[in-house]
């Protein structure tokens, strides 16, 4: 299971890598959301994925699945949101300004009018 | 601390309060609060001029920094008197010259803190037993050097001067802190007097070689030896004050004083006396040759400096071979080391004359051009009398003191064979040719300077000014040094007990009490023969001078080191501008690859070499459910890749999303797959409120090769991440610390859900930094999108304004 886990997760980053050289912005910031799934994943299966009770403490089970990696995805999560909204803003803001999307296109600065 | 170091300090300290006074106080010209200071520190080391006699070095130690093992360890002997009294003597001479060279309307305060600075730095060197300290006050004398060259900065030569000087000098002394390192490692100790004293132990140890390198170039760079002369012509850029001081008397002879000072340790190598030795006769051929064609008066003073200083370079060379005799035999070898002690104070003497008085030429006639210049004899007559004096002592002329000490060179010259060392006996005899070839060339350039500009035709037309006799403040300075070259000249011997004596057991420790006795006459010796030689010869060749001139134009300009000191500028400069221009490419794109690809190396590389074991023993069975879903993110992955339309590749994201939330709920984690849950939602939401605006998907024209190589560099971190996690999953090492969570999340945290239990109570300052982030995150958000440039309205381009 966790072999397989850690498949999906290495494809995963290998598309967002892939997305992440492009040159649309739009394709950027799917890359670079698209990675932290894929990091998440590969968090949670380095924990391990075996089978056990919900993390709730629950009486006469003893056998948990792990907290701990949860507690750091669920940090994570909000984090990659957070960076994500500001992405997206900052993507929406510098098409407006600049006129275009392409990478290629915003090498030099924009000379004052 | 002791009066000594205050004497050391005192120009520092004045150097601070000098132009502060200068802002307030400009009535009387600068200089004369200046004098005052050389002066003291002149008659302070006057005062100790029979305590060196007695053979005990005075040292006096104010701890400053004794951790490093950096203390301010004033040691005064022989050789630092000698230096110490030369520096401080001629600085008030000089400072006395600069009040009539200066006028009020340069920078003085400018001008004397970089002087007093200076003055400070050379007494530091001179006298300072702790190499650290040494190589601090060496470093400042390279600054202020650099300051002084540059002194008038609107000039483009001499901010080029003062580059030059600082590069090559700074480079030494670079070379010279790694020298001392290694000497204080070798020798277990930063000061010098011990160091001496435990020169065995260091010529057996492995760094000795080393050491003994770095500080050859070192004091080779300071000293303007050849190769590293070139910056000294130069740095004739700066007032005639700071040449006459800095780069004739003092500052060049600072790598002289290193050589001297680690004579005791080095002589025993064979590589210091002939690299010594023959570097310094090769600078003083090389120089005196040059200085024949130089037009420029200065210029001609630049290289004859160059070619005296590799003269006392060379006889410092073979002064130590003495330290492999007893006896009669030392002796001889060691009036070699006497004869290096005698010129340098002749130099100077002389040297500063000599520049003085180009000073005032400059000063009263407008240029020092030798083509302009010609039969001023009779208009100054002292200065021409003067001049002739300086001159023909830099000749070697009898009855002055250059006379003296080129017989004296001459004679270690000759008897350089008689050592039985290092192949002396058999190469040797090359050394009294090269030397009397040298002084050949010093006797023209001698003889052309001063018949340049006193003698032959007068171009009144050509001069700028209309000249005229000296201020007598101006010759003053000039007739004092001039009058030493007399005094030296006719009675050698008052110095040879109370200075060169001393000095010259500094510098040779191991050899038994020098006589020191400098005549006239010492018979019919070689010496004597090849001073004849330098006379009839160098007399023909300066009557002939105009003929044999052209054969300077024969060498090109690439066989000179300026060429290659100009090119290695250029192309370092052109070079790295070329590298970085290489990899720097402005796309954001390049960056990453140049990450990735470090990540991709250095993970190949890591598991190469390597040993890697993978053992899956914990590994869950594989069931439906996973697989199925395992499928799905799969194949919205790639359908993200290959989405032509924008819209699909927002809900094949949003696939993924829920996909992943769907992923917690089977792996048993409730929160995270409602928190994922919510946030891919909002996330989709802001993705398809934000294309709204932007514009439609465009793949702006990737061509297959730009596609290929991503995918190549995708693949390959793929690959590396898959690598890691297996083998990071397989090498278990210790068990999870989530035991003592799941263990006491009721009892000591009141909670049920551990997860829960671990962001707020646990680990929660992870939670606080978090909220932190998004908290500015939507900050963030809320700038951008209010506040905005507003200049294209024509407003001003700083007032950002809210809308």
């Amino acid at each position: 299971m966790e072999i397989l886990m850690i498949f999906v997760a290495g494809i995963i980053i290998s598309v967002s890598v892939y997305l992440v050289l492009s040159k649309s912005l739009i394709r950027i910031i799917i890359g670079t959301t698209l990675l932290s799934h894929g990091v998440h994943l590969m968090l949670l299966t380095m924990g391990g994925l075996k089978k056990g009770a919900l993390p709730i403490e629950t009486e006469g089970i003893k056998n948990y699945v792990d907290p701990l990696p949860q507690a750091l995805i669920l940090t994570a999560i909000v984090i990659a949101f957070a960076v994500t909204a500001f992405f997206l803003v900052l993507a929406f803001r510098s098409y407006k300004e600049l006129g275009t999307d392409n990478l290629e296109e915003m090498k030099e600065v924009p000379k004052d009018e | 601390m002791s009066l000594m170091h205050i004497m050391v300090l005192l120009p520092l300290i004045f150097a601070v309060i000098i132009p502060i006074f200068y802002r307030f106080y400009k009535k009387i010209h600068l200089g004369w609060f200046v004098l005052p200071i050389p002066i003291i520190i002149f008659s302070y080391f006057m005062s100790y001029i029979n305590v060196p006699d007695s053979d005990k070095p005075f040292i006096v130690i104010w701890e400053f920094m004794p951790r490093l093992g950096m203390n301010f360890a004033v040691h005064l002997d022989g050789l630092s008197l000698l230096f110490a009294s030369l520096i401080s003597g001629i600085g008030a001479l000089v400072v006395l010259y600069s009040i009539t060279y200066l006028s009020k309307n340069e920078s003085l305060g400018n001008f004397y803190c970089y002087l007093l600075m200076f003055m400070g730095a050379m007494l530091g060197v001179v006298l300072s037993d702790n190499l650290l300290m040494l190589y601090l006050f060496w470093e400042l004398t390279s600054i202020s050097s650099f300051l002084l060259i540059g002194y008038w900065r609107h000039k483009k030569s001499s901010i080029y001067g003062a580059q030059k000087s600082l590069l090559i000098t700074v480079f030494g002394g670079l070379m010279l802190l790694g020298g001392f390192i290694s000497l204080s490692i070798a020798g277990n100790s930063w000061s010098i007097t011990s160091l001496i004293q435990n020169a065995e132990t260091i010529q057996k140890s492995p760094l000795f070689i080393l050491a003994m390198v770095l500080v050859l170039i070192g004091a080779m760079t300071k000293s303007a030896q050849f190769p590293f002369h070139i910056w000294l012509p130069d740095a004739m850029e700066a007032p005639t004050p700071v040449s006459a001081y800095l780069h004739s008397a003092t500052m060049v002879k600072a790598g002289i004083y290193l050589v001297a000072r680690t004579t005791p340790i080095f002589a025993i190598n064979g590589g210091f006396v002939w690299t010594v030795t023959a570097i310094g006769l090769v600078t003083l051929f090389w120089a005196s040759f040059n200085a024949v064609k130089q037009q420029d008066l200065k210029g001609i003073l630049a290289f004859s400096t160059i070619s005296q200083l590799g003269m006392i370079m060379s006889m410092l060379g073979i002064g130590a071979v003495s330290y492999h005799y007893t006896g009669e035999e030392s002796q001889l070898f060691l009036a070699s080391i006497i004869a290096a002690v005698f010129h340098l104070i002749n130099h100077a003497t002389f040297k500063g004359a000599l520049f003085m008085i180009t000073g005032t030429i400059d000063h009263e006639v407008g240029t020092r051009d030798i083509k302009k210049l010609g039969g001023l004899m009779t208009i100054m007559p002292i200065s021409c009398t003067f001049t002739i004096i300086a001159a023909l002592s830099m000749a070697g002329v009898p009855p002055f003191n250059g006379f003296l000490s080129k017989e004296l060179f001459l004679t270690a010259m000759f008897d350089s064979h008689k050592a039985g060392v290092f192949n002396l006996s058999t190469l040797g005899f090359l050394l009294p040719v090269i030397a009397v070839v040298g002084s050949i060339f010093t006797f023209v350039y001698s003889f052309k300077y001063v018949h340049e500009i006193f003698f032959g035709e007068y171009k009144a037309d050509q001069l700028p000014k209309k000249p005229h006799e000296a201020p007598k403040l101006m010759l003053l300075p000039t007739g004092i040094l001039i009058s030493l070259v007399v005094i030296f000249g006719l009675f050698p011997n008052i110095l040879s007990n109370s200075i060169i004596a001393p000095a010259v057991r500094a510098i040779a420790p191991y050899a038994e009490s020098p006589e020191v006795h400098i005549s006239f006459w010492h018979g019919i010796t070689p010496a004597l023969m090849g001073t004849l030689i330098v006379f009839i010869v160098g007399f023909v060749l300066f009557k002939s001078v105009s003929k044999w001139i052209k054969v300077y134009a024969y060498q090109p300009e690439y066989l000179t080191f300026n060429y290659y000191y100009d090119r290695g500028i250029y192309l370092s400069s052109y070079i790295s501008n070329k590298i970085t221009q290489s990899y720097m490419t402005g796309f954001i794109r390049s960056y990453l690859m140049y990450i990735f690809s470090f990540f991709i190396i250095m993970t190949a590389l890591t598991i190469f070499t390597h040993p890697v074991s993978i053992a899956f023993d914990h590994i869950s069975e594989i069931r439906p459910y996973e697989v199925i879903l395992m499928g799905l993110i799969l194949v919205s992955t790639f359908c993200i890749v290959l989405a032509k339309s924008r819209l699909f590749s927002i809900i094949m994201l949003a696939a993924v999303g829920y996909s992943v939330a769907l992923f917690f709920v089977l792996f048993g984690a409730p929160d995270l797959a409602l928190t994922q849950l919510s946030i891919e939602t909002i996330s989709t939401a802001l993705f398809l409120l934000c294309f709204f605006h932007l514009p439609k998907m465009n793949r702006h024209d990737e061509d297959r090769k730009f596609k290929i190589g991503n995918f190549l560099i995708a693949i390959c971190v793929g690959i590396s991440v898959i690598t890691i996690g297996l083998i990071a999953y397989g090498n278990r090492h210790f068990d999870s610390i989530s035991k003592y969570y799941i263990d006491n999340v009721y009892d000591l945290a009141a909670g049920k859900n551990m997860v829960n239990v671990i962001l707020v109570d646990f680990r929660g300052f992870d939670t606080l930094f978090e909220s932190a982030v998004l908290g500015i995150a939507g900050l963030g958000i809320y700038t951008l999108i209010k506040l905005r440039d507003n200049n294209k309205n024509g407003g001003n381009e700083n007032e950002e304004t809210i809308e």
